[in-house]
């Protein structure tokens, strides 16, 4: 929404002060896209909808979406990391994922 | 804003289909009810009933806010005859509100075969009277328009709910009531929800109501979070509120409604589906069709689905407008789809864009338009039991 140059258009920022980009489209495994001015490496296919930190964010720390907590990360995630399920938590209901 | 043609009611309320329900009062009576609508359009007879044979409050309720809604004009109603319901009081309160009304005992009648056709006789002669009652004008500030959203992924949060949002904005601002709900799906968002009350008297009310939800889902042991939301992108029950609570817009909540509980006046309305006291009956709702239906039941003329996976459900009474958060989606299943808001994600379309035409959709059901849902048959209809409802005063002023 900042419009900011130094982003893939693939990306969304949703509200200002947001940790976490959005994805548009999907972006491919092995791509290197530019997030925050800086080129990061894409390791797996992410389809829309999916999360990139959007800096540096140490364990413990909230996610912000929308200008909202919507949970902390588990562990570090490096600026591009794809923040989901595994390195997210919830501080309400766990989130069991049944396949 | 343009002028809706609608059926008037003897309550004042107006109605922008003129539905004959055919009700089984248990589930013995289901098939026979299936059978007496068989020969009739989707659009003109629909079966709604209530299963259990065990007495309910609740289904009592429900089926007395349906039998009376709007969108409905006559009610044949299909008893096997032995089972709990309080088939005569249900009578008696639709015929009290105006509406033609029979009730059919199997027992009593001689079986299906009797049944059926005694069905289908009293719905012939019905609906012809019925439709040829003349309509009368209907103003948007008379809406009640409900929202939900099911199937939902990342894109919901990113462009179907805050269009749907935008509508209600719109509809407020018209005058007309507004619904969003459900209480499960706000943990996470109760404070911020608090700061948009328009009493403050209103503000521990609506954190007890997510509050109360929270503990619920806890003790059935799940949240309202399923593994299709993380496929799509979304990884805790904050985020997917977040979204969610996009679609109720920006105006200031009005009150709190109950199933079956209708609005005192226009304005934005949150729906607690969550029944009081200890968990009973197993989940608040079981699907969304239950979900459409409780909106209804306050109701509701329409309601905005909004889905970013792809839901193709319609309801029984009342019109849903299916609005299609992700475009890959909409690409795939069109013709499920009224609304494609998607786009936004293209930079083709705003969200205020989508919003107006939302509400231009809404208001042409009024003008003789249908949905996608509609035009394909969906009359879904679920309704199980639950704890009723106790009347709460304080929760909405006026």
């Amino acid at each position: 929404m900042t419009g900011q140059p130094t982003n893939d258009p693939r990306v969304l920022t949703l509200a200002e002060g947001d940790n976490i980009v959005v994805l548009k489209s999907t972006i491919q495994a092995g791509e290197r896209i530019l997030l925050c001015g800086q080129e990061v490496f894409v390791p797996h296919t992410l389809g829309l909808g999916h999360k990139l930190a959007a800096e540096d964010i140490p364990a413990g720390q909230d996610i912000i979406k929308y200008g909202f907590p919507i949970g902390f990360a588990a562990a570090d995630i490096p600026l591009g990391g794809h923040v989901h399920v595994h390195n997210l938590t919830s501080r309400y209901t766990q989130v069991e994922v049944m396949e | 804003m343009t002028t809706m043609m609608a059926w008037p009611r003897k309550d004042g309320r107006k109605g922008i289909r003129n539905v004959v329900l055919v009700a089984y009062l248990v589930e013995c009576a289901h098939h026979v009810c299936k059978q007496i609508a068989r020969p009739f359009p989707d659009g003109d007879v629909q079966v709604v009933g209530f299963s259990g044979c065990f007495p309910s409050d609740y289904g009592q309720d429900m089926m007395a806010a349906l039998c009376t809604h709007p969108n409905v004009g006559a009610v044949q109603l299909v008893s096997l005859g032995c089972e709990n319901f309080k088939k005569t009081q249900l009578a008696e309160v639709i015929r009290a509100s105006g509406r033609p009304v029979d009730i059919i005992t199997i027992q009593d009648v001689g079986g299906t075969g009797p049944a059926v056709k005694a069905g289908r006789d009293w719905i012939k002669q019905t609906h012809a009277h019925i439709m040829a009652q003349p309509k009368v004008e209907m103003a948007v500030s008379e809406l009640v328009i409900g929202t939900i959203c099911g199937g939902s992924d990342a894109t919901s949060g990113i462009t179907g709910n805050p269009a749907a949002g935008v509508a209600f904005d719109m509809l407020v601002q018209e005058g007309a009531t507004c619904i969003f709900e459900e209480t499960g799906e706000l943990i996470g968002c109760e404070h911020v929800m608090a700061d948009r009350v328009a009493d403050e008297a209103l503000r521990p009310a609506i954190i007890a109501s997510v509050d109360k939800a929270a503990k619920y889902y806890d003790a059935m042991g799940y949240g309202s979070f399923s593994n299709g939301n993380a496929t799509g992108g979304l990884s805790t029950i904050e985020e997917k509120s977040l979204g969610a609570y996009a679609k109720s817009g920006q105006s200031k909540i009005a009150g709190i409604l109950r199933p079956a509980q209708t609005a005192p006046a226009g304005g934005l309305y949150l729906l607690d589906v969550v029944p009081d006291g200890p968990p009973k009956y197993g989940y608040p709702n079981i699907n969304d069709n239950a979900e459409i239906i409780e909106l209804i039941s306050c109701g509701a003329h329409a309601v905005i689905f909004v889905t970013g996976r792809g839901s193709v459900v319609g309801s029984a009474i009342s019109p849903v407008l299916k609005v299609c958060a992700n475009p890959e989606t909409y690409d795939r299943m069109s013709g499920d789809m009224d609304v494609n808001a998607g786009r936004i994600l293209d930079g083709g379309t705003t969200l205020q864009d989508v919003g107006a035409e939302i509400v231009e959709k809404l208001v042409a059901l009024g003008q003789g338009q249908t949905t996608a849902s509609e035009d394909l048959g969906h009359v879904e209809f679920v309704l199980t039991y639950k704890t009723a409802a106790p009347a709460e005063p304080g929760c909405h002023p006026n």
